[in-house]
């Protein structure tokens, strides 16, 4: 594969810019990131078509979100590109910790195995948006539109209407529905006046991606108070093409120009890795931590979604990865409102959803910050004490907070929750709100076999009990547009509580549990679709 | 179960001084990191959350109190 990041994506003057009043479209989505593409690309799966306007002429100029989750790779399995991306990454699930020259504490991230997709493939930024854009061109449903830059944005009786700026003039348009993903920036938030609020953090960190050759397991390795950047702390972490992620705290008062200066970062390089190591740069920035999102993810009939709706510190990989899942939420959901399936309201638990995840990303996010970047000498002396004794103290390992890494959020207090048919605190796991648990089936993967609709699986063990669930099926989903699956494998039992008696459970489209019962009755089942698309009536 | 109030140690002058002893020689600063290593392997041997934060919230009030006279 020749260089991706030197593709050039020309502007191509659309016919709507020769109208002269302004075309409507029923979906625009705005930014061509990850996550407007992922959106575009989900919209497009359930027959929509979508315009999506993307300032750029080029693929994400540094590798910037470099960890994909499981979770996403799973959303990505979906959209037929989790083998791409994982075949191009690199797989890890562990990583080491350090306190000056010592290693406190190891992690593995995926302790149950048996699941198809890693804990993290990690890929740079303009791999995965190349890989979205060459699926999205296979797709007559999606129409990119480059050098096209969103320079206002208003909400008209006609609905959003976005003035755009391109090499060829300016145009207008309006739309049904509008997609904010265009990130941490965002005109159309800027645009509506809405509040960015939180915290932003006064230390710096420098990121710097190099190539090199280094024979070196693909963990994540997190250093605190390393003697080459003493009192501080560094990451290194490997991406696809021999690639290595380095990031280092620096001090508040750092001048950016002098400490982004190749020379200077080169040094610091060398200090880490050794006098003789031969590497070139691939990207170097400096960043400031930032904890901040939107009070509302849904205005109306804009949907703001990852950066544009949140912005978070980077360790956890929470960024990339949250803004993934915040269209995986939207995009079933959308879809239904634009079937008729769903009343409009169904999006409002978008914005409950995803900003309980953003308030989640951003509590962790921010005690992590709090632990790699102590603010009083108190903070420090119960951090460097965390450190020391992790290297003999058990107890003090799950302390060691060098960024909590990205999870799917499970969806507690949703009104979109049924019931939960489980005694309290039986298999946690799997509750209503929850995402799926991957397992192997005899014939592929959990996952898979759930699709993306609204599906009612039976996991038990005895074929006599499937026998009868098979029975009772007709009196229990009488007439519901309801996929339906008999799950006897042991691993998924297992999973899903299921072991010794049998689990009824009613997953979303978007793979997350909605109900789930020991002894479903079909008027509970009948209920629990209904809330979990909205409350609409259904009709199949 | 609520945190004790009551006495509850057995030789409480002596355990008084053996915290006193452990701090022997240390600079301000060692010292609040031996407080700091202390109050996380109580905290991890409590286990009750729950009586971890009311010894806080107690430990602050007392500060706070003092803080307001």
């Amino acid at each position: 594969m020749s260089d991706v990041r030197d593709i050039r994506f020309r502007h191509r003057r659309s016919a709507d810019q020769d109208r002269g009043a302004p075309q409507h479209h029923p979906i625009i989505i705005v930014g061509a990131g990850p996550v407007g593409l992922v959106a575009a690309l989900e919209l497009a799966r359930k027959g929509h078509r979508s315009i999506l306007i993307e300032k750029k002429t080029n693929l994400s100029d540094g590798s910037r979100a470099i960890c994909w989750a499981k979770r996403s790779l799973e959303i990505m399995d979906r959209l037929a590109l989790g083998d791409v991306l994982t075949g191009k990454g690199v797989t890890w699930q562990s990583g080491k910790v350090f306190f000056d020259r010592r290693r406190v504490f190891e992690f593995d991230l995926l302790p149950e195995r048996a699941q198809r997709r890693p804990a993290f493939v990690n890929l740079q930024q303009y791999y995965f948006e190349h890989f979205c854009i060459e699926a999205a061109a296979r797709s007559d449903l999606i129409e990119l539109r480059w050098q096209e830059e969103v320079e206002g944005f208003e909400l008209t009786e006609d609905g959003p209407l976005l003035r755009i700026a391109t090499p060829a003039g300016h145009y207008r348009l309006t739309a049904d529905w509008v997609i904010a993903a265009d990130g941490a920036r965002s005109q159309i938030r800027r645009s509506l006046g809405l509040p960015f609020q939180g915290r932003v953090f006064a230390d710096q960190f420098l990121i710097c991606d190099i190539k090199m050759r280094m024979e070196r397991g693909a963990e994540r390795w997190f250093w605190f108070d390393p003697p080459f950047n003493r009192g501080r702390s560094a990451l290194l972490h490997k991406q696809a093409d021999d690639v290595w992620r380095l990031d280092f705290q620096l001090d508040a008062t750092a001048d950016r120009e002098v400490v982004t200066d190749p020379d200077s970062v080169g040094r610091r390089v060398r200090e880490m890795l050794g006098e003789t190591v031969a590497f070139s740069f691939e990207w170097i920035s400096l960043y400031r931590f930032q904890s901040r999102r939107l009070q509302r993810f849904r205005h109306g009939r804009v949907l703001f979604a990852g950066d544009a709706a949140h912005q978070m510190s980077p360790f956890g990989a929470r960024g990339g990865n949250s803004g993934i899942q915040d269209v995986d939420n939207l995009i079933w959901k959308l879809d239904l409102v634009l079937r008729g399936r769903a009343p409009e309201a169904l999006l409002d638990s978008y914005d409950f959803e995803r900003i309980h995840a953003a308030d989640e990303n951003l509590l962790n996010t921010t005690r992590s910050t709090d632990f790699i970047a102590p603010k009083s000498a108190i903070s420090r002396a119960f951090r460097d004490g965390v450190l020391a004794l992790a290297a003999t103290e058990p107890m003090a390992r799950r302390l060691v907070n060098s960024g909590r890494l990205s999870v799917a959020t499970c969806y507690d207090g949703s009104a979109l929750n049924g019931p939960d048919g489980f005694a309290t605190d039986e298999c946690p796991a799997t509750r209503p709100g929850a995402a799926a648990v991957d397992a192997p089936l005899a014939d592929g993967w959990l996952l898979d076999a759930l699709g993306s609709g609204f599906v009612a699986v039976c996991f038990c063990r005895e074929q006599a009990s499937a026998r009868a669930f098979q029975r009772a099926r007709g009196r229990l989903e009488p007439a519901l547009p309801l996929q339906n699956l008999i799950v006897t494998d042991p691993i998924a039992c297992a999973r899903y509580g299921a072991e010794r008696l049998p689990a009824y459970y009613l997953f979303r489209p978007d793979q997350h549990v909605a109900a789930r019962w020991r002894q479903p009755e079909a008027d509970g089942v009948t209920g629990a679709l209904t809330r979990a698309s909205g409350g609409a009536p259904l009709n199949a | 179960m609520p945190l004790t109030r009551e006495p509850n140690l057995k030789d409480p002058d002596g355990l008084y001084a053996a915290i006193l002893d452990a701090h022997a020689d240390l600079s301000e600063s060692e010292s609040m990191a031996l407080n700091a290593r202390l109050v996380l392997l109580l905290a991890n041997h409590i286990g009750d959350e729950a009586v971890v934060r009311e010894a806080l919230a107690l430990a602050r009030q007392s500060i706070d109190a003092a803080a307001s006279r």
